[in-house]
């Protein structure tokens, strides 16, 4: 009886407890990662990555704390961040999760002058060499691992480049060969491309101009010269920025657009350039890949994402980092959203001055120009497990992949590509009937009318036999009907003159 | 001249319903007669009408999602219904409207009865269109998108035969009174806000009259 009672009190006692358990350890309570379903509605997600940590300058060990960082570049385990306000670049050597800060480039051998102003972007080849978009010494820096100038790249001596501008380029990547490609400030007609040896060789993926038959009446019949002159030129606009992936392709992104240009895919903010400039990036999502579907109504930060920068993983995935919502977007290399998450803020996990983004393996680092941070993301298992299933299919090991997708569908059962992987490794098993109800399920016509073909032909290659069978009956019951009763009533008027004869 | 006057026979509902196979092939013979000779009825067309909503609605709900994905969470069959019935009652009530001002020879009886007739097609493709999207794939999307088209199509050439016919218009009449249709359909939309607007002040005012009694009686 005591005993009871006492359990009793315990029980109460366990419940007046605040439910610290069941709550999330991270401090996130309200949507944090999310997706959009096939009406564009956000659904709810397990978190894809959660923060491992932020590195500020003391955790560094700096002495000069960072000021208004630009940009972050990875090439193996160390990362580089351009620390712009104090004009110079922080190496940062990642050991499992210590972050130590191994050497602050300030300065280069074997040119005048050797120190940068206002570097705004750095980009490090696998052999070490260094590329340093040195901006207000209008110049792109290429040094070997020690800093010692291998070539330096200026101002085109062209005539399609405008003289009486500065050149101060913004963003740089450098291909396997040396090849330089640099997004300049007031360069609207591509990126500036120079070889190796330092030649200015033509601008490559311009920004198409846009401009209607609307806009060329208006200008030609309806505006005198001197509103002409005051009007700005149709111009393409400029990229925000830029990444070159694995293979050589270049990932621009895009923040100068209108709104409704969205809606019809003109906007194109994420742009994957091929060498002769026209984007190729594959949008087979229910979306092409701008970010936020919806926006909150009546809030600061209404409007589109706008991506500051943009990085690519080994597997195509690619992953954009929006400036208006500090939100991080993750995309397959078919243009499906894979996740969304991140916020405005200065707590852990969210981002005031979304600036520039890297990765890491599958780690992801955030620079937040504002707060001088860099926050690094690790994936969770549910994230890892994406990531796994999607390996899985691109080496082919489809049962395997199948195997994930249902785990990823235990942790989200909302995720609409874990239908659609399913889906396709059942179709590679030649189970169709399976594939189209998963496919189904993710809303992807294409897969499920394709599946759909193959399970119809096996249908009816299996049932032709009865199909005809019935057709043919339906054929000839009636003609065989229709002799009999001619022929009775033959009988019956043989009879009948019979009778009469 | 002889001024015998034939009375049309009394057809039955059943061959009413079968009419209306004749009109859709031979529309300019079927709706003169539809009207004039009584070979149509209400009851007929009530009933092409309700199918037209209940092909709507099924084809809404049971279309293969590879070509219609209707939100079936957010749907609301009456709300459905209601924005086809409402327009299409408000149009034969402007075309009537208007018609009758500029000697049209048509009821308004004879126009929704010519109406509900045009909706046909529409029944009669649409309806084995949902049983056809379970059998061709995505890729074969053209098949069902050009049925669909053509049902419409011909829904809307049979209406303008339709009017033409129980107007005893010419074409070019008929189709500057399909613009006039459109405008005053407007019209009677923009007296129905005012009306509803009015009558809410009006109410509104009755209701703050009698607080305000019961307010100073107790």
């Amino acid at each position: 009886m005591r005993n009871k009672r006492f359990l009793a009190l315990l029980i109460c006692g366990l419940l007046l407890l605040p439910p610290s358990g069941l709550a999330a350890t991270d401090g996130f309570r309200s949507v944090y990662t999310y997706t959009y379903d096939f009406w564009n509605e956000v659904q709810e997600s397990p978190d894809a990555y959660r923060v491992d940590q932020v590195l500020y300058s003391s955790a560094l060990g700096l002495t000069k704390p960072m000021r208004n960082p630009q940009s972050l570049f990875v090439q193996g385990q160390e990362l580089y961040v351009v620390d712009t306000g104090n004009n110079r670049i922080i190496q940062i050597h990642r050991d499992g999760s210590t972050f130590t800060a191994v050497r602050e480039i300030t300065e280069v051998k074997g040119a005048e002058p050797a120190d940068f102003a206002a570097p705004s972007d750095v980009f490090v080849a696998e052999n070490g060499d260094m590329y340093i978009a040195d901006t207000n010494h209008n110049r792109v820096i290429h040094t070997d691992a020690d800093m010692n100038v291998i070539q330096l790249f200026v101002k085109p001596d062209d005539s399609t480049f405008d003289q009486s501008l500065n050149f101060l380029p913004n963003k740089i990547v450098a291909d396997t060969s040396g090849r330089l490609y640099v997004l300049a400030t007031n360069v609207n007609k591509g990126l500036v491309k120079y070889e190796a040896d330092g030649t200015f060789t033509g601008y490559i993926g311009a920004n198409p101009v846009k401009y209607t038959l609307w806009d060329y009446v208006w200008k030609e019949f309806f505006t005198t010269k001197e509103q002409r002159a005051q009007q700005a030129s149709f111009v393409p606009t400029e990229y925000a920025n830029v990444y070159m992936d694995h293979e050589g392709f270049i990932y621009c992104t895009n923040i100068v657009f209108s709104e409704y240009d969205l809606l019809s895919d003109t906007a194109k903010p994420i742009r994957r350039i091929n060498s002769i400039g026209s984007d190729i990036l594959i949008k087979n999502g229910w979306e092409p890949p701008i970010g936020d579907l919806q926006w909150v109504e009546q809030s600061q930060d209404y409007g589109p994402s706008k991506f500051r920068d943009i990085t690519v993983f080994d597997n195509d995935i690619y992953v954009a980092f929006d400036r208006t919502h500090g939100r991080v977007f993750g995309y397959d290399p078919q243009g499906s959203l894979l996740w969304a998450f991140g916020t405005k803020g200065n707590n852990e996990g969210a981002f005031l001055g979304a600036i520039s983004i890297e990765h890491m393996g599958n780690d992801l680092f955030c620079l937040d120009e504002n707060e001088n941070s860099i926050t690094v993301f690790t994936p969770t298992a549910y994230g890892q497990l994406i990531y796994q299933a999607s390996d899985e299919y691109l080496r082919g090991d489809y049962d395997a992949s199948a195997d994930t997708w249902r785990k990823v569908l235990e942790l989200n059962a909302n995720y609409p590509l874990a239908f659609v992987g399913i889906g396709r490794a059942l179709m590679r098993q030649e189970d169709f009937g399976g594939a189209m109800k998963y496919f189904e399920m993710a809303h992807d016509r294409e897969n499920y009318g394709r599946a759909y073909r193959y399970y119809r032909k096996i249908m009816v290659e299996d049932s032709i036999g009865w199909m005809v069978a019935v057709i043919a009956a339906l054929l000839i019951v009636p003609l065989i009907v229709r002799k009999i009763r001619s022929m009775k009533e033959e009988v019956e008027a043989s009879e009948f003159r019979k009778n009469h004869a | 001249m002889s001024s015998v006057k034939i009375t049309p026979k009394k057809r039955s509902y059943g061959e009413t319903l079968r009419y209306a196979l004749y009109v859709i092939f031979h529309p300019f013979d079927g709706f003169w007669d539809l009207v004039h000779e009584k070979r149509g009825s209400l009851a007929a067309a009530h009933t092409f009408l309700f199918l037209f909503l209940l092909t709507r609605v099924l084809k809404l709900m049971y279309t293969n999602f590879q070509f219609i994905s209707a939100p079936l969470q957010y749907i609301n069959i009456y709300e459905q219904c209601g924005s086809l019935l409402f327009p299409f009652l408000v149009l034969c009530v402007a075309n009537w409207a208007l018609s009758t001002l500029f000697d049209g020879k048509g009821h308004l009886r004879d126009i929704y009865m010519a109406m509900c007739y045009a909706l046909v097609p529409y029944i009669l493709i649409q309806l084995p269109l949902i049983f056809i999207s379970h059998i061709i794939s995505f890729d074969e999307a053209s098949y069902y998108t050009v049925l669909m088209s053509f049902s419409l199509v011909w829904c809307l050439f049979l209406a303008f035969v339709g009017l033409m016919e129980v107007h005893d218009y010419g074409p070019g009449k008929t189709i500057i009174f399909l613009f006039a249709t459109v405008f005053g359909a407007l019209v009677i939309l923009f007296l129905i806000l005012v009306f509803f607007s009015l009558l809410s002040d009006a109410v509104g005012y009755f209701v703050s009259l009698y607080r305000e009694v019961l307010f100073r009686l107790y």
